[in-house]
């Protein structure tokens, strides 16, 4: 029976993201949202695990309220008990302060034999919340893992790096941050979601935990954001085009040569 | 990674600070000269057996300690998955940020260090400061300059043995090198990217073709090494970020996330039967049509035009 904390995360769904090309901000009111992607590769392996040695998979997020719906996805696809730490004193946490915000949920609902996070989330791509929440809980850590193995009171892991790939093995209660090639996260059934959707979600705020009010949202964060702009993109757009696919080419070769990034 | 020494003496001028580099290993002490060669003002050698091989809790502890003794105003480490894991953790045991894969780092008007990274699958660039030190961030590959190594350069040399290293939690159980393509492809000139738009590994021949001519290497978008499982690294935000004087983009639609990855190409060059791809929005030169008759006309078209110049 192994204990399984996943920690997800609601994410702007990038690909879906507009721009405001007069301002370069990001639309980002009612833009649609979603469980970031490797934060479900996490809760499929825990769901795996669970179906392989038994035991029970919670999963956690720090978010606005309305990401409860992020955690109803999770119990739809196999989780069995959902946490959700929602308070305005959270707003605009950064990663040191949301791993804190997590450590003190875990202080309170766990001990976990496993906690799984995704390698990074989709919108922020900062890889910092995992790796930060471990040293919060001083367990050991494995980041990056594209295939995992529970055995005993170990966890190995095989995380790829960009000169070799490395299998790992730590004493469980563990960390790990998991990548998109560990597994295909399953698409719920309708049964499964109907099912989910009588389960209790436990929504808890900053006086449920044992959270300092001066180490949270943004009183609480090591990081400031001064500004979030959309990249310039200065292109010429030039068409090339000729009779032939003979002539295009010439003309293309030409028109590099010139650019002199061509023929040196 | 020599670019942290390149960007690292930049920023200390500006902050009108001193460059220090750290090296953890074992018989390390002969890097530390190359070291002042390039730049460092200050070598801190930390020469230990233990730290022999890369182990992250180690090397991490070690750093944790020198940190608290030297008390930087900022600490850069090289964006690789070693590099950001570290950083991370060293920023949360000092309870600083970190902010990782900074493509711009520079000292604005009021003093203070302000960095620039990409956010939201490539979609912005978010603009952030400090509110604690050390300031701890990372830098990708080749996202700035190399120093010139100067034979003549003055440092002072530090061996540091007053550290206590804790035996790593972690065990290595198997190390399996992975085939490095000789030249990274961010170093490369010129970079020929295929996309979806080819149908088979095999017909990668003709953008290799392209490559050989033009002196440059053939990149992959990540559909092709995740889905089709052709390759196994790939170009774009999660993968190998590039910057040459030209990239191709053949057969490659253009996602928000691949383009990431291209951004600072000098010269984007975009070969696409969909004149609607989002590529063509980000390509200095377009060409609508298949890429099975232009890219092997347009290798026969600069061999011609090359042997003639």
């Amino acid at each position: 029976m192994v204990r399984i904390l996943v920690c997800v995360k609601q994410a702007i769904d990038v690909s879906q993201l507009k721009v405001d090309s007069a301002t370069r901000r990001l639309i980002t009111v009612d833009a649609p949202k979603k469980i970031s992607d490797f934060d479900k590769n996490a809760l499929e392996e825990a769901i795996r695990i669970k179906e392989k040695l038994g035991g029970e998979v919670f999963t956690v997020t720090v978010g606005p309220e309305d990401a409860k719906t992020t955690l109803r996805e999770a119990l739809a696809m196999g989780a069995d008990k959902a946490y959700s730490m929602s308070d305005p004193i959270f707003e605009n946490s950064d990663t040191l302060a949301t791993s804190y915000i997590l450590a003190e949920t875990i202080k309170k609902i766990g001990p976990f034999d496993l906690i799984l996070c995704g390698e990074a989330s989709i919108d922020s791509f900062s890889a910092q919340v995992g790796p930060r929440l471990a040293e919060q809980l001083a367990i050991p850590l494995i980041t990056y893992a594209r295939r995992l193995n529970l055995e005993g009171d170990a966890v190995t892991a095989e995380r790829g790096l960009e000169d070799c790939s490395q299998t790992m093995k730590v004493k469980m209660p563990a960390l790990v941050t998991v990548t998109k090639e560990i597994n295909e996260p399953r698409i719920p059934s309708l049964m499964a979601i109907m099912k989910a959707s009588k389960k209790e979600i436990v929504m808890w705020k900053a006086a449920d935990l044992n959270v300092a009010s001066g180490k949270v949202g943004e009183n609480g964060s090591a990081v400031q954001v001064l500004d979030v702009l959309a990249p310039k993109m200065e292109r010429k757009k030039i068409v090339i085009k000729g009779e032939s696919a003979k002539e295009t080419a010439e003309k293309l070769a030409k028109a590099l040569v010139q650019e002199g990034v061509v023929g040196r | 990674m020599l670019e942290l020494i390149g960007k690292g003496s930049k920023l200390t001028g500006e902050m009108g600070t001193k460059l220090t580099a750290v090296i953890l290993g074992h018989d390390v002490k002969d890097h530390a000269k190359e070291l002042v060669g390039y730049g460092a003002q200050k070598v801190i050698v930390v020469d230990n057996s233990q730290l022999k091989e890369f182990q992250v809790d180690t090397y991490l502890g070690a750093l944790t300690q020198l940190t608290q003794q030297q008390k930087p105003e900022l600490f850069l480490i090289g964006s690789t998955r070693r590099g950001k894991e570290l950083a991370a953790r060293l920023a949360a045991r000092l309870k600083v940020g970190c902010v990782p894969d900074c493509l711009e780092l520079k000292v604005d008007d009021q003093g203070r260090l302000v960095t620039e990274r990409i956010v939201y699958g490539g979609n912005a660039i978010v603009t952030q400061v400090f509110r604690t030190k050390p300031q701890i961030a990372t830098i990708p590959r080749r996202r700035f300059e190399k120093p010139e190594y100067k034979a003549e350069s003055q440092g002072e040399i530090i061996d540091v043995t007053d550290i206590s290293l804790e035996p790593p939690k972690a065990e290595i159980v198997e190390i399996k090198p992975i085939e490095v393509a000789e030249t990274k492809i961010e170093e490369a000139r010129v970079v020929i990217g295929g996309g979806r738009g080819l149908e088979k590994k095999e017909d990668f021949k003709i953008l290799d073709e392209l490559a050989k001519i033009l002196g440059g290497q053939v990149g992959y978008t990540r559909p092709l090494a995740e889905d089709r499982k052709w390759f196994t690294e790939w170009v774009g935000l999660s993968g190998h970020a590039i910057s040459p004087e030209l990239y191709i983009a053949c057969g490659i639609s253009g996602v928000i996330q691949h383009v990431a990855g291209i951004r600072d190409s000098k010269i984007v060059v975009a070969i696409n039967t969909d004149p609607e791809a989002p590529i063509m929005e980000m390509a200095d030169y377009i060409v609508v049509g298949d890429l099975y008759e232009v890219i092997p006309a347009f290798s026969e078209a600069l061999r011609k035009l090359l042997a003639s110049a």
